[in-house]
Protein backbone atom coordinates (compact mmCIF):
# COMPACT_ATOMS: atom_id res chain seq x y z
CA UNK A 1 0.00 0.00 0.00
CA UNK A 2 1.30 3.26 -1.00
CA UNK A 3 -1.44 5.08 1.44
CA UNK A 4 -0.67 4.88 5.20
CA UNK A 5 -4.17 5.82 6.41
CA UNK A 6 -7.50 7.43 5.59
CA UNK A 7 -7.77 10.90 7.90
CA UNK A 8 -11.21 11.89 5.99
CA UNK A 9 -14.62 10.88 3.69
CA UNK A 10 -17.72 12.29 2.15
CA UNK A 11 -19.66 9.38 1.03
CA UNK A 12 -19.75 9.64 -2.54
CA UNK A 13 -17.38 12.68 -2.71
CA UNK A 14 -14.34 12.67 -1.03
CA UNK A 15 -11.66 11.04 0.43
CA UNK A 16 -8.18 11.88 1.84
CA UNK A 17 -5.46 9.91 2.86
CA UNK A 18 -1.86 10.24 4.10
CA UNK A 19 1.42 8.88 3.43
CA UNK A 20 4.64 9.40 5.73
CA UNK A 21 7.88 9.13 3.48
CA UNK A 22 10.42 7.59 5.62
CA UNK A 23 14.29 7.12 5.39
CA UNK A 24 13.86 3.28 6.21
CA UNK A 25 11.93 2.17 3.42
CA UNK A 26 13.58 0.33 1.02
CA UNK A 27 12.42 2.04 -2.04
CA UNK A 28 13.88 5.49 -1.20
CA UNK A 29 17.49 4.33 -0.61
CA UNK A 30 17.75 3.34 -4.69
CA UNK A 31 15.78 6.79 -5.85
CA UNK A 32 18.32 7.71 -5.79
CA UNK A 33 21.39 5.94 -4.61
CA UNK A 34 24.88 7.90 -4.18
CA UNK A 35 27.72 7.34 -7.20
CA UNK A 36 30.65 8.15 -7.33
CA UNK A 37 30.53 11.65 -8.46
CA UNK A 38 27.56 12.44 -5.81
CA UNK A 39 25.65 11.77 -2.74
CA UNK A 40 22.96 10.08 -1.93
CA UNK A 41 19.23 11.61 -2.35
CA UNK A 42 16.26 10.15 -1.33
CA UNK A 43 13.22 10.81 -2.79
CA UNK A 44 9.51 9.60 -2.78
CA UNK A 45 9.48 8.02 -6.81
CA UNK A 46 6.76 10.54 -8.22
CA UNK A 47 5.48 7.37 -9.94
CA UNK A 48 4.76 6.36 -6.30
CA UNK A 49 2.78 9.23 -5.24
CA UNK A 50 0.82 8.48 -8.53
CA UNK A 51 -0.12 5.27 -7.38
CA UNK A 52 -0.80 6.69 -4.14
CA UNK A 53 -3.30 9.27 -5.44
CA UNK A 54 -4.65 6.45 -7.29
CA UNK A 55 -5.25 4.08 -4.38
CA UNK A 56 -6.70 7.15 -2.43
CA UNK A 57 -9.27 7.58 -5.40
CA UNK A 58 -9.97 4.31 -6.03
CA UNK A 59 -10.96 3.69 -2.32
CA UNK A 60 -13.31 6.37 -2.98
CA UNK A 61 -14.48 4.52 -6.16
CA UNK A 62 -15.06 1.64 -4.79
CA UNK A 63 -16.72 3.29 -1.75
CA UNK A 64 -19.87 4.06 -3.73
CA UNK A 65 -20.58 0.35 -4.66
CA UNK A 66 -19.64 -1.13 -1.09
CA UNK A 67 -16.09 -2.36 -3.44
CA UNK A 68 -18.04 -4.72 -5.11
CA UNK A 69 -17.27 -3.43 -8.82
CA UNK A 70 -13.20 -4.10 -9.92
CA UNK A 71 -12.13 -1.07 -10.18
CA UNK A 72 -9.38 -0.24 -12.19
CA UNK A 73 -6.99 2.67 -12.73
CA UNK A 74 -7.71 2.90 -16.46
CA UNK A 75 -5.90 6.15 -17.57
CA UNK A 76 -4.15 9.45 -15.83
CA UNK A 77 -5.37 12.64 -17.62
CA UNK A 78 -3.43 14.87 -15.69
CA UNK A 79 -0.29 14.69 -13.34
CA UNK A 80 1.55 17.39 -12.02
CA UNK A 81 4.07 17.31 -9.43
CA UNK A 82 6.00 20.40 -9.05
CA UNK A 83 7.86 19.62 -5.49
CA UNK A 84 10.16 17.17 -4.44
CA UNK A 85 9.25 14.69 -1.31
CA UNK A 86 12.11 13.84 1.06
CA UNK A 87 11.94 11.23 4.07
CA UNK A 88 10.64 13.16 7.12
CA UNK A 89 7.52 14.58 5.09
CA UNK A 90 3.86 13.44 4.77
CA UNK A 91 1.41 13.72 2.01
CA UNK A 92 -1.94 14.29 2.04
CA UNK A 93 -3.94 12.90 -0.97
CA UNK A 94 -7.44 14.40 -1.37
CA UNK A 95 -9.26 13.21 -4.21
CA UNK A 96 -12.90 14.49 -5.34
CA UNK A 97 -15.29 11.91 -7.47
CA UNK A 98 -16.49 14.01 -10.20
CA UNK A 99 -18.53 11.26 -12.24
CA UNK A 100 -19.00 7.76 -11.81
CA UNK A 101 -21.28 5.31 -13.46
CA UNK A 102 -21.66 1.89 -14.41
CA UNK A 103 -18.66 2.06 -16.53
CA UNK A 104 -16.31 3.65 -14.67
CA UNK A 105 -15.28 7.20 -12.72
CA UNK A 106 -13.48 10.10 -13.00
CA UNK A 107 -11.39 11.80 -9.83
CA UNK A 108 -9.45 14.93 -9.21
CA UNK A 109 -6.94 14.95 -6.63
CA UNK A 110 -4.76 17.30 -5.12
CA UNK A 111 -1.27 16.75 -3.34
CA UNK A 112 -0.16 18.34 -0.37
CA UNK A 113 2.91 18.15 1.38
CA UNK A 114 3.49 18.47 5.34
CA UNK A 115 6.79 20.22 6.56
CA UNK A 116 6.91 19.14 10.13
CA UNK A 117 9.75 21.15 10.92
CA UNK A 118 7.32 24.40 10.31
CA UNK A 119 3.85 22.13 10.62
CA UNK A 120 2.94 24.11 7.20
CA UNK A 121 0.85 22.36 4.41
CA UNK A 122 1.61 23.39 0.98
CA UNK A 123 0.30 21.97 -1.95
CA UNK A 124 2.59 20.62 -4.92
CA UNK A 125 0.53 18.74 -7.47
CA UNK A 126 -2.38 17.45 -9.17
CA UNK A 127 -4.00 14.80 -10.27
CA UNK A 128 -6.47 13.26 -12.20
CA UNK A 129 -7.66 9.77 -12.49
CA UNK A 130 -10.41 8.03 -14.77
CA UNK A 131 -11.10 4.11 -13.23
CA UNK A 132 -13.16 2.02 -15.55
CA UNK A 133 -15.22 -1.00 -13.57
CA UNK A 134 -14.13 -3.56 -15.86
CA UNK A 135 -16.75 -6.25 -15.40
CA UNK A 136 -18.86 -3.87 -16.94
CA UNK A 137 -16.64 -1.99 -19.66
CA UNK A 138 -14.23 -4.81 -21.34
CA UNK A 139 -16.78 -6.37 -23.35
CA UNK A 140 -15.84 -10.67 -24.33
CA UNK A 141 -13.26 -10.57 -21.57
CA UNK A 142 -13.93 -12.67 -18.53
CA UNK A 143 -12.55 -11.89 -14.68
CA UNK A 144 -12.32 -13.92 -11.43
CA UNK A 145 -15.50 -13.63 -9.82
CA UNK A 146 -14.20 -13.10 -6.60
CA UNK A 147 -13.09 -8.86 -6.29
CA UNK A 148 -9.30 -8.61 -6.72
CA UNK A 149 -8.37 -5.23 -6.87
CA UNK A 150 -9.95 -4.50 -3.12
CA UNK A 151 -6.87 -7.12 -1.15
CA UNK A 152 -6.97 -7.61 2.65
CA UNK A 153 -4.53 -4.75 2.70
CA UNK A 154 -7.35 -1.84 1.54
CA UNK A 155 -9.66 -3.64 3.95
CA UNK A 156 -6.96 -2.94 6.73
CA UNK A 157 -6.51 0.89 5.60
CA UNK A 158 -10.70 0.84 5.71
CA UNK A 159 -10.92 -0.51 9.41
CA UNK A 160 -8.15 1.54 10.74
CA UNK A 161 -10.39 4.43 9.86
CA UNK A 162 -13.45 2.79 11.23
CA UNK A 163 -15.07 2.47 7.21
CA UNK A 164 -15.07 -1.55 6.81
CA UNK A 165 -18.82 -0.89 7.40
CA UNK A 166 -18.71 0.03 3.93
CA UNK A 167 -17.39 -3.23 2.49
CA UNK A 168 -21.21 -5.26 1.47
CA UNK A 169 -19.14 -8.16 0.59
CA UNK A 170 -17.88 -11.08 2.02
CA UNK B 1 -31.60 29.39 -25.22
CA UNK B 2 -29.79 26.41 -27.77
CA UNK B 3 -26.52 26.55 -27.85
CA UNK B 4 -25.02 27.55 -31.70
CA UNK B 5 -23.41 24.71 -33.97
CA UNK B 6 -20.10 27.15 -33.29
CA UNK B 7 -20.43 26.47 -30.12
CA UNK B 8 -21.11 23.46 -29.39
CA UNK B 9 -18.15 22.12 -32.02
CA UNK B 10 -15.94 24.77 -29.59
CA UNK B 11 -16.33 22.72 -26.45
CA UNK B 12 -16.02 19.31 -28.29
CA UNK B 13 -13.03 20.62 -29.59
CA UNK B 14 -11.90 21.30 -25.96
CA UNK B 15 -12.34 18.18 -24.64
CA UNK B 16 -10.81 16.40 -27.61
CA UNK B 17 -7.57 18.67 -27.06
CA UNK B 18 -7.89 17.89 -23.19
CA UNK B 19 -8.36 14.20 -23.53
CA UNK B 20 -6.62 12.98 -26.67
CA UNK B 21 -3.44 15.57 -25.66
CA UNK B 22 -3.93 16.80 -29.30
CA UNK B 23 -3.56 20.27 -30.62
CA UNK B 24 -6.04 22.65 -31.65
CA UNK B 25 -5.08 22.46 -35.58
CA UNK B 26 -5.21 18.53 -35.59
CA UNK B 27 -9.05 18.49 -34.75
CA UNK B 28 -11.13 19.03 -38.32
CA UNK B 29 -14.66 18.00 -38.72
CA UNK B 30 -12.75 14.96 -41.01
CA UNK B 31 -10.71 14.20 -38.58
CA UNK B 32 -11.40 10.47 -37.37
CA UNK B 33 -10.93 10.01 -33.36
CA UNK B 34 -9.34 6.89 -33.38
CA UNK B 35 -7.33 6.90 -36.88
CA UNK B 36 -6.32 10.83 -37.31
CA UNK B 37 -6.34 11.63 -32.79
CA UNK B 38 -5.30 8.17 -31.48
CA UNK B 39 -8.12 7.79 -29.34
CA UNK B 40 -7.94 4.40 -27.87
CA UNK B 41 -10.87 2.65 -26.12
CA UNK B 42 -10.22 4.08 -22.68
CA UNK B 43 -10.37 7.86 -24.25
CA UNK B 44 -13.98 7.06 -24.75
CA UNK B 45 -15.03 6.64 -21.13
CA UNK B 46 -13.18 9.68 -20.96
CA UNK B 47 -14.45 11.84 -23.67
CA UNK B 48 -17.92 10.65 -22.44
CA UNK B 49 -17.13 12.41 -18.82
CA UNK B 50 -15.63 15.35 -20.01
CA UNK B 51 -18.53 15.84 -22.58
CA UNK B 52 -20.94 15.79 -19.97
CA UNK B 53 -19.11 17.98 -17.95
CA UNK B 54 -18.92 20.79 -20.51
CA UNK B 55 -22.66 20.38 -21.26
CA UNK B 56 -24.14 19.51 -18.10
CA UNK B 57 -24.82 23.07 -17.36
CA UNK B 58 -27.40 23.68 -21.04
CA UNK B 59 -29.51 20.76 -19.73
CA UNK B 60 -32.03 20.57 -16.16
CA UNK B 61 -31.27 17.53 -13.61
CA UNK B 62 -34.69 15.93 -14.93
CA UNK B 63 -33.18 15.35 -18.73
CA UNK B 64 -29.58 15.66 -17.83
CA UNK B 65 -26.76 15.57 -20.64
CA UNK B 66 -25.74 11.79 -20.21
CA UNK B 67 -23.67 9.34 -22.03
CA UNK B 68 -24.77 5.73 -21.77
CA UNK B 69 -22.45 3.09 -21.54
CA UNK B 70 -21.74 2.03 -25.51
CA UNK B 71 -23.57 5.53 -26.73
CA UNK B 72 -20.23 6.96 -28.01
CA UNK B 73 -18.71 3.54 -29.04
CA UNK B 74 -20.22 0.29 -29.72
CA UNK B 75 -17.64 -2.03 -28.18
CA UNK B 76 -20.03 -4.34 -27.37
CA UNK B 77 -21.50 -4.68 -30.11
CA UNK B 78 -18.08 -5.18 -31.96
CA UNK B 79 -17.42 -8.04 -29.20
CA UNK B 80 -20.55 -9.89 -30.00
CA UNK B 81 -20.42 -13.06 -31.40
CA UNK B 82 -23.91 -12.88 -32.63
CA UNK B 83 -23.60 -9.71 -34.32
CA UNK B 84 -20.30 -10.00 -35.96
CA UNK B 85 -19.47 -12.93 -38.64
CA UNK B 86 -15.93 -13.17 -40.51
CA UNK B 87 -15.40 -9.41 -39.49
CA UNK B 88 -18.17 -8.18 -40.86
CA UNK B 89 -21.58 -6.60 -39.04
CA UNK B 90 -24.26 -9.14 -39.73
CA UNK B 91 -27.87 -8.15 -40.03
CA UNK B 92 -28.69 -8.38 -36.69
CA UNK B 93 -25.72 -6.13 -36.51
CA UNK B 94 -26.20 -3.49 -38.75
CA UNK B 95 -29.58 -2.71 -36.90
CA UNK B 96 -28.23 -2.46 -33.70
CA UNK B 97 -25.44 0.30 -34.98
CA UNK B 98 -28.04 2.65 -36.37
CA UNK B 99 -30.31 2.17 -33.66
CA UNK B 100 -27.78 2.86 -30.85
CA UNK B 101 -25.93 5.47 -32.92
CA UNK B 102 -28.36 7.31 -35.26
CA UNK B 103 -26.10 10.45 -35.07
CA UNK B 104 -23.75 8.34 -37.91
CA UNK B 105 -24.26 8.21 -41.33
CA UNK B 106 -23.76 4.69 -42.49
CA UNK B 107 -24.50 5.14 -46.14
CA UNK B 108 -21.03 4.25 -47.91
CA UNK B 109 -20.63 1.44 -44.74
CA UNK B 110 -23.29 -0.51 -45.34
CA UNK B 111 -22.09 -2.01 -48.36
CA UNK B 112 -18.88 -3.32 -46.74
CA UNK B 113 -19.67 -3.75 -43.00
CA UNK B 114 -16.24 -4.83 -41.85
CA UNK B 115 -15.40 -4.49 -38.76
CA UNK B 116 -11.69 -3.20 -39.35
CA UNK B 117 -13.91 0.34 -41.24
CA UNK B 118 -16.30 1.24 -38.48
CA UNK B 119 -13.19 3.87 -36.69
CA UNK B 120 -13.48 5.76 -40.20
CA UNK B 121 -16.93 6.16 -39.29
CA UNK B 122 -16.00 8.31 -36.04
CA UNK B 123 -14.98 11.53 -36.49
CA UNK B 124 -15.01 14.97 -35.05
CA UNK B 125 -18.13 15.81 -36.71
CA UNK B 126 -19.97 13.13 -35.95
CA UNK B 127 -19.23 13.68 -32.38
CA UNK B 128 -20.79 17.19 -32.66
CA UNK B 129 -23.68 16.02 -34.96
CA UNK B 130 -23.76 13.44 -31.94
CA UNK B 131 -23.90 16.31 -28.58
CA UNK B 132 -26.07 18.19 -30.52
CA UNK B 133 -28.62 15.51 -31.14
CA UNK B 134 -28.61 15.05 -26.72
CA UNK B 135 -28.69 18.96 -26.65
CA UNK B 136 -32.12 19.03 -28.48
CA UNK B 137 -33.59 15.71 -26.69
CA UNK B 138 -32.47 17.62 -22.92
CA UNK B 139 -33.88 20.41 -24.01
CA UNK B 140 -37.48 19.33 -25.40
Amino acid sequence: MWIDAIIGFEPEKRLVAVKNVSLSEDHIHDHFPATEDASAMPLMPNSLIVEGMAQTAGILVGSVNGFQEKVVLAKITRALIDHDVVPGRTIRYDATLDRIDAAGAATTGLIEMCDHATGDWSRIGQIDLVFSHIDNNMAGMEFPEHNFVFSENFRTILKSAGLDGLWTGS
Amino acid sequence: MALSRTEVESRVASVLEEALGVDADEITPEATLINDLGAESIDFLDISFQLEKAFEDECSPETPFKIEQGELFPENVLNDPELVEDGRLTDNGMSLLKEKMPHVDFSDFESDRSVGKIPELFTVKTLVDFCERKLALCAA
